[in-house]
């Protein structure tokens, strides 16, 4: 008896204590209620679903634990004869069924509710790619790439959760996203929101958010897409609507500067030495984690550049496969990197590793070729 | 009864003797969940901190694939045909399978089909590195040369399944002695059964995608490709319409082992053996209608997320009256504590969770935030490891005795138990974690926001890992040198392998078939 | 084994072959049905092929937002925009939106333009007359083209569908569009 009792209270206070412990741990061990309506949602559903399995634990693992020690053959050395119990089956189903239908109810409400993409007061286009996200404000025009920050390390918070253009929207607006992808199957998840859509190319899909509080709201692509599958998030800034305003004027100006800085580049002299200074940063950043510092690529996914016909080939079809990418996998790098980058890495390629094209490609060159001259 | 048999390597190429056949294929399932054992200690070595120490994302993503890979169809499914191979014959008191040399066969193509996945790792462009789950177009516009390899591989180990599936179900329904009534089957074989008729009802879809996935690849189709007119959510729906039941492919015989080891080290019948017979059909018949939930964020109009979420959350009801029987089977009973009966509670524990974590990921609406994340990583590996391979490992250490003649040492048993279960749970638990913190599935390389569960599931895999090699050795130990065998070794078995056959069984048993009244 | 157990295992066996076989034309006409279920549904989004303008009502009553989306595929150095964004359109109503294409490249390019719409419920309502979806287009270096799409919405189209988007996104099949014409040769 005494024993009984002892067990009883040691497992009580060791419940509680978890519990409380649980609940205290919540914040790090649980999932981020986030700061939408339908995250919350979701995050009290998830909580719901919870505290169900840990009642039915609590029954179901307590039994077994009461049969370990209570009906051990020590403690029962005869034991039961029943093998069949009509009522206790019909009973134990009956009571999940129950419980099933409890959860189910509100998870067909909030689902009806996360898919109802009508109304929307503005639309972006989301489109992934390997391995970064690209943004169109279908109602302004403005368009992006948005990558991987790689100057931050993994010993900063932000690392792998940074980019070098963040999404921004407007807070208390519902903002549709229209979900694509260019090549391969990605998904694009924001945690703080409750969003997450597969970007699925030939086809486009739906979702939206409603953010009612200014912040920067972090997620990571979802589905295996490739090498580079962990190194592609995606950033959601949401700011005020007045701020939204000032940021779409800011990207305007921006746009112009960036217009004018190709023109210039066009217009100015590029020596040798100037083209592959910047070529070889550009490369570094931009190809080497494909095609390796040194040029060697990977054999049988990414061609090696040193010593390639392509490199030292003709310089139209090198150009036409950094610009316009290809069909088998090399991605197009023409609205990715300025004119000036893209002449600079193209002579960079055609020259280093021991290469010696010789010749070099001008932003000049790169303006032309673009325009299909 | 006879025991004389042939010797050599000839005995192991040309056998037709299901006991042989059977520890083929047990030997061969071991040997490959080592090998992708291998694979996860070099993904957990790597995920042990942030940052890119050993090896560079492709070959990551090599080593994910293949993983998953070698242990579905490698370890697990091989695992299960080798415990059926033993004992079914000896469980219905059948003299050997229905069709022997076929037998053979399917055991046969499994190492010429792996060698050739394997072998996959040096090829040129690496190995098959898009998930076990290979969705196109990334397995199909952009995959490795190795991809065909794969292909050609899948397929061989496909029409193994088949045969072997053919060969239960006509051994089931043909041979069983006279008076075993299928309502007096034991349940192993009921599971099994079971699991043979899905395994023809979806290898064969299996061995269709990918064989579009060839003609994609290679013959000008376009079934997945946009630009032709396909779609790459079709492969998503072909491939888990054959996903689906190929999990409770993994499970059922593990439900079954599960079911013969509990009553008998509570020295009870089994509880509710109708109910669980229906149970375990109604769950392989709903496994049929469940498949997209595994695609819920694809895109899918609202009404077919709903019905795909509504039958997977009614999945729960039979799943849960087997655990229920099995509780009931112990409460009352007289129970003793040895190996196999620890595994099997800790089955019934553990797979439990891992069902928790299902009706979590059944909920569609939240199941948004937890697709393709760790959270789904944690759910499947605590169904199919302590699920289907403690299962798997309670049934060897059961049934070892009639095998070999030698009893393994309880001792060395139970450590090998304990350090399992410290380990599979250290391992998988924190995955819920990191899951939760918002860490996706196939990635190299992290946040330090998901730094600490990381390092606690790496620790905790690199002592899963070293227990395997414990477990061999205690294997090794018994079958060299163990205490010889009693002929009914657990006082509480039941079943003809137990009450009519010597320990260990002869080569050749039931040559006249027993009475069973 | 007895003469008369092999011959009933021999059945069986036939019997279960035959299931495998039933399986697998089951996998070979999954994919028609696929198509099929979705064409009757139009739930992936799929659009139709060309239509004929007939005898339609125009539901003056109502109006509803089609908006266009253009994107390219890899490898596809082509330009590629809708002239218009969006157009607001009486469901019943004949109307042409005019996209434009431009092959910025030195080659011959073949393209094909695969359509999807959004929400997926409202692609059955969509109906083209005149599509350049319909058929590959070929695009010499340098060439541009101007490509109408004559469509109209379905006067039944359902209440609370009051936008729609239809998206184009462009792929390079100048590679099969070769072997197809080498196979008909």
């Amino acid at each position: 008896m005494a024993i009984r009792r002892k067990l009883i209270a040691g497992i009580t206070s060791l419940l509680s204590v978890m519990l409380s412990g649980v609940v205290q741990a919540a914040s790090k061990l649980n999932m981020r209620p986030g700061v939408t309506e339908t995250s919350l949602e979701a995050y009290d559903l998830h909580m719901m679903v919870i505290w169900v399995m840990v009642g039915i634990s609590v029954v179901v693992f307590g039994a077994m634990f009461y049969s370990f020690i209570k009906h051990r053959k020590s403690k029962n050395p005869t034991p039961a004869k029943f093998s069949h119990s009509t009522k206790m089956e019909i009973i134990w189903t009956a009571i999940p069924i129950l419980i099933l239908i409890y959860l189910t109810i509100p998870s067909v409400k909030l689902l009806i509710k996360m898919e109802d993409a009508s109304n929307p007061e503005m639309s972006i286009q989301v489109t992934g790619s390997q391995w970064k996200w690209h943004y169109k404000y279908l109602d302004q025009d403005i368009e992006f790439f948005s990558n991987l920050d790689r100057s931050i390390k993994t010993d900063d918070p932000l690392y792998l959760l940074a980019v070098d253009n963040e999404l921004v929207i407007p807070i208390n607006t519902k903002v549709r996203f229209l979900v694509t992808a260019e090549d391969v199957i990605h998904s694009w998840w924001v945690p703080d929101l409750a969003v997450k859509k597969d970007a699925i190319p030939g086809f486009i899909n739906e979702t939206w958010t409603n953010v009612p509080t200014p912040g920067t709201y972090r997620g990571q692509c979802t589905e295996l897409c490739g090498k580079d599958h962990g190194f592609m998030p995606v950033v959601v800034k949401a700011v005020s609507k007045a701020d939204f305003k000032k940021w779409v004027a800011g990207k305007d100006a921006e746009r112009m500067v960036a217009e004018k800085a190709a023109a210039a580049a066009a217009a100015a002299s590029w020596d040798m030495d100037k083209l592959m200074a910047l070529g070889k940063e550009t490369y570094d950043l931009k190809c080497a984690s494909c095609h390796k510092v040194d040029g060697t690529g990977i054999a049988g996914a990414f061609p090696a550049l040193k010593d390639s016909a392509v490199a030292v080939g003709p310089v139209e079809t090198h150009m036409s496969i950094v610009v316009n990418g290809t069909s088998k996998g090399m991605q197009a790098f023409g609205k990715q990197l300025t004119d000036a980058e893209l002449a600079a890495v193209i002579t960079y390629e055609r020259n280093a590793w021991g290469n010696n094209a010789g010749d070099k490609v001008t932003p000049a060159d790169i303006q032309a070729f673009k325009a299909g001259n | 009864m006879s025991d004389h048999h042939p010797t050599g390597i000839t005995r192991w190429l040309y056998t037709t003797n299901h006991k042989d056949i059977g520890s083929m294929y047990l030997w061969f399932s071991f040997i490959m969940f080592l090998v992708g054992g291998a694979m996860a200690m070099v993904i957990r070595a790597e995920l042990y901190q942030p940052g890119l120490q050993f090896v560079d994302p492709g070959f990551f993503n090599q080593m994910t694939t293949m993983h998953g890979l070698i242990m579905v169809f490698g370890a697990v499914m091989p695992s299960m045909v080798g415990l059926a191979n033993w004992l079914i014959p000896m469980m219905i008191g059948a003299p050997d399978m229905a069709l022997p040399r076929m037998n053979n066969w399917s055991f046969w193509i499994l190492p010429f089909a792996f060698t050739l996945l394997l072998s996959s790792l040096f090829m040129e462009g690496g190995a098959p590195n898009f998930g076990w789950t290979f969705y196109a177009p990334l397995s199909t516009t952009y995959g490795p040369p190795s991809t065909d390899f794969f292909i050609l591989g899948v397929h061989m180990m496909g029409i193994s399944s088949i045969m072997g599936a053919i060969n239960v179900i006509v051994t089931v329904f043909n041979m069983r002695a006279p008076g075993m009534t299928l309502m007096k089957m034991p349940m192993f074989v009921w599971t099994w059964f079971i699991t043979a008729f899905l395994l023809i009802m979806v290898m064969p879809v299996l061995a269709g995608v990918v064989t579009m996935m060839l003609t994609d690849r290679h013959f000008g189709t376009s079934f997945f490709d946009a630009a032709g007119g396909g779609d790459p959510v079709m492969f998503q729906h072909i491939f888990w319409f054959f996903g689906h039941p190929e999990v409770y492919i993994m499970i059922l015989p593990a439900f079954g082992v599960v079911s013969e080891i509990i009553p008998a080290f509570s020295r009870k019948k089994l509880f509710g053996y109708s109910s669980m017979v229906y149970a375990t059909a109604s769950i392989a018949l709903l496994s049929f209608i469940v498949w997209a939930h595994h695609m819920f964020t694809v895109g899918m109009p609202v009404a077919g997320e709903l019905f795909f979420m509504i039958a997977t959350m009614l999945i729960a009801v039979p799943t849960g009256v087997k655990v229920f029987n099995w509780v009931a089977t112990m409460w009352q009973g007289s129970l003793t504590f040895e190996t196999p009966m620890l595994f099997s509670i800790a089955f019934v524990i553990l797979f439990t969770i891992g069902g928790f974590s299902g009706v979590m990921l059944a909920m569609a609406p939240v199941d948004f935030q937890y697709h393709d994340t760790y959270f789904v990583v944690a759910h499947f590996h605590y169904v199919l490891f302590p699920g289907a391979i403690f299962g798997t490992t309670a049934a060897v250490y059961y049934w070892l005795p009639k095998w070999t003649g030698k009893m393994y040492n309880e001792k060395v048993g139970k450590i090998h138990f304990w350090l399992s279960m410290i380990f599979v749970n250290l391992t998988f638990f924190p995955m819920h974690f990191s899951g939760l913190a918002g860490m996706p599935r196939r990635i190299p390389d992290y946040n330090m926001m998901f730094a600490d569960f990381n390092m606690w599931a790496s620790i905790g895999a690199f002592g899963l890992g070293l227990t395997q090699v414990f477990f061999l050795v205690t294997i090794i130990m018994a079958i060299r040198g163990g205490k010889k065998a009693e002929e009914k070794q657990w006082d509480g078995a039941t079943g003809l392998e137990w009450d009519a056959l010597p320990s260990p069984a002869p080569y050749h048993t039931f040559s006249t078939p027993p009475k069973v009244d | 084994m007895t003469e008369q157990l092999q011959q009933k295992n021999k059945k069986l066996v036939k019997q279960l072959l035959a299931l495998v076989g039933g399986m697998c034309l089951f996998v070979v006409a999954l994919v028609p049905l696929y198509d099929v279920f979705c064409d009757i549904t139009g739930i992936n989004g799929k659009t139709r092929g060309q239509a004929l303008y007939e005898n339609v009502e125009v539901d003056k009553k109502r109006v509803v937002t089609v908006e266009f989306l253009t994107n390219i595929n890899r490898g596809m150095p082509w330009e590629f925009e809708s002239q218009t964004k969006s157009v607001e359109v009486h469901p019943g109503e004949l109307n042409e939106v005019r996209f434009y294409a431009k092959n910025r490249s030195k080659f011959d390019i073949v393209g094909q333009s695969v359509p999807s719409v959004s929400p997926g419920e409202a692609a059955l309502y969509l109906n083209k007359t005149e599509c350049f979806c319909f058929d590959k287009q070929r695009l010499t270096a340098g060439e541009e083209v101007e490509m109408p799409m004559k469509f109209y919405i379905d006067a039944d189209i359902p209440k609370d569908i009051t936008r729609l988007t239809l998206s184009y996104q462009l792929f390079n099949v100048t590679e099969a569009a070769s072997t197809e014409s080498a196979a008909t040769k």
